[in-house]
Formats: C-alpha cells, structure tokens, sequence
C-alpha cells in the first residue's frame, strides 16, 4: 500500500483554458513539501482541483490519497477520506456557529447512529484553541464572519487540527498574517507535523518557511513543476527572484 | 361516529345545494355554508342570543365582501366554500384508523420524536389530545392566581362581563373577508384573561386544556393581560398536521392593558392542501408591549400578517416572522404596524427561505400618521433563495408623515453562495448538510426566540425540509 499524496501528469482546465499542464509531484507521509511559485502560476488552482472544486475540469492525470484515487470522489468525500485545504480565503458562514460547524464536520465522519460525545468535544476544542491563542468567544461566532485575516487563518488551522487528515494542503496560508499570527499558525502546523500526516504548504513568499521548514521545495512555473530542491531551494528563490525561475529554468 | 349511510346523505345535501343534517348526527353541521350552519352552531353550543346576532351579521358581511384577489393569489378562487364543513364538535372529527396514515406523514413524527400518543392525535386517528393528567397541575395553579383560560364557548358563556368588551373589537367582522367568515363559524380556541399584576411563569399552551379544540379550522383566540400583568401564550407544533380539512381560518385578539406584556408564539406546519389564512392582531395600550413570534411552513398558501395597534403612548410592537416556502408553497406573510399614540415602537424582523418552487412573500405595513411624535420604526426582510426557481417578492408599504419620527427599512434577498457550500463540504458536510446547516444558519438568530423545544424541533425541521432541495 502506497503512502502518499501522490500527483501524477495533471492537466485541468478552467473555462476551456488549460491552467495545470502536466503537474507530478509526490508527498510521502510524514514530510512537508512546499511548492513556490510567482503569481499566476496555477498554485490555487492545483489546491482547488484537489479538492474537486466544480469549476475545474481534469482532463488528464491523477491524484491518488494513498490507494484511494482522489479525483473519482465527491468534494465531501476527499474531505472524509482525510483530504484537508486550508483556504487561501476561507469562507463566512453566516448563523452557523464555530463550535456547531466543526462538531458538524466530525459527526459526519462518524457511522449512522452515532453521537459526537459533545463534552469531549469541547474540551478537546478549547485545548486546541488554547494552542491557537484563540479567545473561547470564538465558539460561539459565526464562522469567518467579522474574523480579521489572521483569526481566519487560525481558524482554518483549528479546523485542521479538528479534523485530523492524512494529508492537508496549506493554500497561501501566510497572506495577510503579521508575523506573530505566522508563528502561531506555524506552530499549529508543527505540533501537528507527524509520521502519519504529510502536508503541502503552497506559499509565495518563503517567509513561512523559515517557520515551517520544510522537507521538499517545489517550484511551479506555468502549470508545472518545474524544479524540485531541498529547503535551500526556498533560500535562492528569495535572493534571485522569480525572474530567476522563468529565465533560467524554463526551456524555451 | 359517523356512519356512512350519514355521510352518503349529507353528500347528497350537497348535492342538491339545500343545507340540512339528519336528526341522529348532533355534532355534524354538514358542508356548506348558509344561515342553518350559524344556527346549528350557536344552537350546539348554546349561546347567547347576542352571540348569535353576531354570527349572523358576520355571515351576511362575508358573503358580501369580494376575494382579496385583486392583491393576493388567485390561488384564492381555488377555495369551495360549499365542499366545506363549517362545524365538527370532538368526536366527531373525521377519524381513520393509524394504518390509513401515510407513510411519510408517520416517518415525518417518527424522526421528529413526536410521543406515541401524540402522533395519533396529529394524524387524526384520536380526536383529541388528552392531556388533562399532565397538566391539571399548572391548571389548578393558574386558577389560584386569578387567570381565566378556557375555550371560546366557556369563555363568551362564563365570563361576558370580561371578554365582550373586546370580542371583535380588535380585529372587526369586517376587517376582512375571512375574518367575517371566522366571525361567523368559530369554534375552539382559547380565551385567556391574566389579572392585574400577575406575571404569568410558564407560557400557556393551547393544548394545556382537555378541550383542546385549538387546531380546529375555525379557532378563536382572546387575549387580555391586564395592567401591569405579562403572559407568554404559545400555539401549534412543528409536527406537519394531517389535515383533511383544506380551510384554516382563525381569528386571534390580543390586547394588552397599561404596562401589559403579551408574547404569542406559532409554529406551524400545515400539510400541502390547507389555505391558511388567519388574521391575527393586537392592542397595545400605554407602555404595553405586544410581540408576534411567528413560524410558518407547509401550506398550500398562508396569508397572515400579524398586527399590533399602538393605543397609548410608549407602547411597543413586534414582529418576529419565519416562513418557510417549499415546492407548490406560497408564504404571504408580513406584519403590519400602525401608531397610534407618541413614542410608540415598532420592530419587524422577517425572514423567509424559498426552497424548489417555493415562492415567499413579505407584505408589510407601517403606518405613523402627521399629528403624532417621537414614533419609531424599524423593518427588516432578508429572503433567502434556495434554488433558481424559487421565488421571493417584498412589498413594504411605509407611511410616515410629520417629520418627528424615525424608521428605518432594510431588505435582502441572498442565495447560498457555492462557495460556501464548497467551504462547508470540503470539511467533510454533504450538499445537503451543507445547505441545511446554511439555512439554519440563515434563520438562527430569529430561532433563537422561540422557547428550546420549539428551536430544537425548528432546526430538525428545517433539516428535513432541506432534504431532496439540492443535488
């Protein structure tokens, strides 16, 4: 049995136009790999498409969650099989309270006729909120609705840790953070990083990683990966730029 | 018991167009509409002769009047007064055995954990909900306490000295088409009377009474809550009523003395053959507080817009109103203020989900006249749409004149947005799921007025109205 998040020759398209041309990669668990990229690049939609966001067509290629061939599941079922995205922007959820939303997300990970034991789910909540910094009024809000960036993005970690995946896809997680929600979150995904769990951090900025540091450093130009290096790779990248990236490495 | 050879004749009555009831079946008005009908009601329950007058006046002002169809639904032709019967004492309620209830309706109480005994008065196999042993207690408490809550035959025959004086003065015959045909053929319905001073604990139920004739069609509900004294009266349930009758058509009074607090709360959720059409209106005198929570689903077509009358000054008004429109289902719901005194305040907060073919409608009417000041007003609408052939309509009709006073309007109408559900499924939710926990999410705040059993049973409803509207 495989043990990866494993990425082979995928093509999607959005609108008729093609935006993943061809894209390998592989997770194996227990490691993270980030995958930089300059804007446009098609880092989003590689995260959507994993999800299976209805707007993107595959035309070719896989995406296999260990055995299990991600891409022949319904959005919630890859959510179930133990897919995880953290959204770039996640969205509001107005009336519907955090605490009602993640016990929601949990029950229906459990068989017909069962209950989420509502008291060990509170305190398993609040221990990880304690974790995140976040206030416990959190509970009780809507979900995202009023949050500024940063308690967005904690909340989408809070989420993750809730949920437990296999594998969990970080889209963009540190726009918008100021550098001690970054090490929050960080840290969030760090006490989290497990040889039973691989992690895909998307980022444009290699600020992240000097928090979260890596195993595998992808780079994404046009569709595809394009240049795969150690966490030294993120380094280089921020010194030379992404002009670097399209110059040097892409053939003509 | 009705047999079938007595059914088999007042269906050719029917027929032939003539009012009559055979001698042996006492508590059967039969169908049809006429002056024998109004007769053999006020005879059944023997009333005053007053009483009787009245009725018939209202018959005569019923025939009179034309359908609101020149504003409302056309759907309104679609009512056969003649294939309707007006009056059907307990025990004589049309009956049928539990293996004649559907199946859906059965699986509906089943999953909504309505009690046994409950579900068989729902479904019309009882005729009544016996539920004297478990509540003579707070009876004979209220009782103690001066309250008066019995129903409207006890109430007009027992106590006129209290209830005359506001019968039919809060919403008149004429107010409108069906509440002069309620006027002439109510039966059932509660008459409650709270002394000076006296804050009622536990809200009354309907079903609190042994009489409990309250889901009749025709039900007449008084309310007076003296100085100084509050109330909490609630009505229905979110359990569908298995109706056989296609008419519901109640008149309700509220009216609130100096300093009175009255709060009235309705869920209800008729199957998808009644016209219910209600009218629905309160009194508020000084510095009284009237408020309206109000919870429709099911129904062919509801029109009701509950109302409060500001008498004195500082009084106060509220609307609280969730409607529920699913397929073939048309909510005209709304609210209508009108100031009548200094510094009075109106509140309408309303909330409709139009799901399928459902079609939602908010009528609402504020009304501050010139020569008053210090009035306030606040409206707010938010329909939700569910799916691209539901529909929503919004039609406020403000009328403020004289520059002392403030209002303020604001509407909606919102869709769940797919990338919510997307959001929602991707932690693992089912469309369904998704779009059920959105819709409750939608209304929550409003759930949140309604006494924990009813928000509860209101979130499991939802959810199961919500099943089947996607994919």
């Amino acid at each position: 049995m495989s043990q990866s998040l494993k990425i082979e020759n995928l093509h999607a398209t959005v609108d008729g136009i093609e935006i993943l041309k061809g894209l390998t990669l592989e997770v194996p668990k227990g490691e993270v790999h980030a995958i930089m990229g300059p804007n446009g690049s098609g880092k989003s939609t590689l995260s959507k498409v994993m999800a299976g966001h209805e707007d993107y067509t595959v035309t070719a290629g896989s995406v296999m969650l260990d055995d299990i061939n991600l891409l022949e599941l319904e959005i919630d079922e890859r959510s179930r099989a133990g897919f995880f995205l953290a959204f770039q922007y996640p969205h509001e959820i107005p009336g519907v309270s955090n605490a009602n939303f993640l016990r929601a997300a949990r029950q229906a990970r459990l068989p017909k006729g069962e209950e989420v034991d509502a008291v060990a789910f509170y305190k398993e909540m609040y221990l990880k909120m304690d974790e995140l910094g976040m206030d416990r009024k959190f509970t009780g809000r809507s979900v995202n609705e009023g949050f500024s960036g940063g308690e967005k993005k904690r909340n989408e970690i809070l989420q993750m840790m809730m949920l437990e995946p296999k594998y969990a896809v970080l889209d963009e997680t540190d726009s918008g953070l100021d550098i001690d929600a970054l090490k929050v979150v960080a840290e969030g995904v760090n006490t989290m990083r497990s040889p039973e769990r691989g992690f895909l951090i998307i980022t444009h900025y290699q600020r992240l990683l000097d928090y979260i540091v890596p195993d595998v450093v992808h780079v994404m130009f046009d569709g595809r990966i394009i240049k795969t290096g150690g966490k030294d790779l993120a380094l280089e990248l921020e010194e030379k730029g992404y002009d670097w990236v399209t110059k040097e490495l892409v053939p003509a | 018991m009705a047999d079938s050879a007595t059914l088999e004749a007042v269906n050719i009555d029917q027929d032939e167009g003539n009012f009559s009831y055979p001698e042996d079946y006492a508590h059967d008005a039969g169908y049809g509409l006429n002056e024998g009908t109004v007769d053999y009601i006020s005879n059944i329950k023997g009333e005053a002769e007053w009483i009787r007058e009245f009725r018939h006046k209202a018959l005569k002002i019923f025939f009179a009047k034309p359908m609101p169809t020149h504003w409302a639904s056309k759907d309104l032709e679609n009512i056969i007064f003649n294939d309707i019967r007006y009056y059907l004492s307990k025990g004589q309620a049309p009956t049928r055995s539990w293996d004649e209830v559907p199946d859906d309706v059965k699986k509906t109480f089943e999953r909504l954990g309505i009690p046994e005994k409950e579900r068989k008065y729902l479904a019309g196999v009882e005729a009544q909900f016996d539920s004297e042993a478990a509540y003579s207690n707070v009876k004979e408490e209220l009782t103690k306490e001066g309250v008066i809550f019995v129903n409207s035959t006890e109430g007009l025959r027992e106590h006129p000295e209290i209830f005359r004086k506001w019968f039919g003065k809060v919403i008149p015959t004429g107010d409108n088409k069906f509440s002069a045909l309620n006027s002439a053929v109510f039966s059932g319905g509660s008459f409650i009377y709270v002394p000076p001073g006296l804050k009622v604990k536990h809200p009354l139920q309907a079903y609190f009474r042994i009489n409990a004739e309250n889901f009749g069609q025709f039900e007449r509900t008084l309310i007076i809550v003296d100085e100084g004294a509050e109330v909490t009266y609630m009505e229905g349930c979110t359990a569908p009523k298995f109706e056989t009758a296609t008419l519901h058509s109640a008149v309700v009074e509220l009216v609130a003395m100096k300093d009175a607090k009255i709060q009235y709360i309705t869920v209800q959720n008729w199957s998808n053959n009644v016209f219910n059409l209600v009218t629905k209106r309160g009194l508020a005198h000084e510095n009284a507080e009237i408020r309206w929570i109000d919870c429709n689903i099911g129904s062919r077509l509801t029109m009701k817009y509950p109302g409060v009358i500001m008498k004195g000054r500082k009084a106060r008004g509220e609307v609280i109103s969730i409607a529920l429109a699913n397929n073939g289902q048309h909510q005209d719901t709304g609210a209508k203020m009108i100031h009548a005194a200094d510094e009075t305040t109106s509140n309408i907060v309303a909330k409709s989900i139009s799901v399928g073919t459902g079609q939602s409608t908010y009528r609402g009417q504020v009304h501050i006249p010139k020569h008053l000041k210090g009035c306030k007003n606040n409206t707010e609408c938010d329909a939700l749409l569910i799916n691209s052939s539901s529909r929503t309509d919004t039609y406020p009709a403000i009328t403020v004149r004289g520059n002392q006073h403030s209002t303020q309007h604001e509407a909606s109408v919102s869709q769940v947005s797919e990338d919510q559900i997307f959001y929602m499924k991707q932690r693992g939710l089912s469309e369904g799921e998704a779009m059920s926990l959105s819709v409750n999410g939608f209304v929550n705040d409003l759930v949140r007025e309604f006494p924990m059993e009813y928000s509860v049973e209101l979130k499991r409803l939802i959810d199961m109205e919500m099943e089947g509207s996607v994919g």
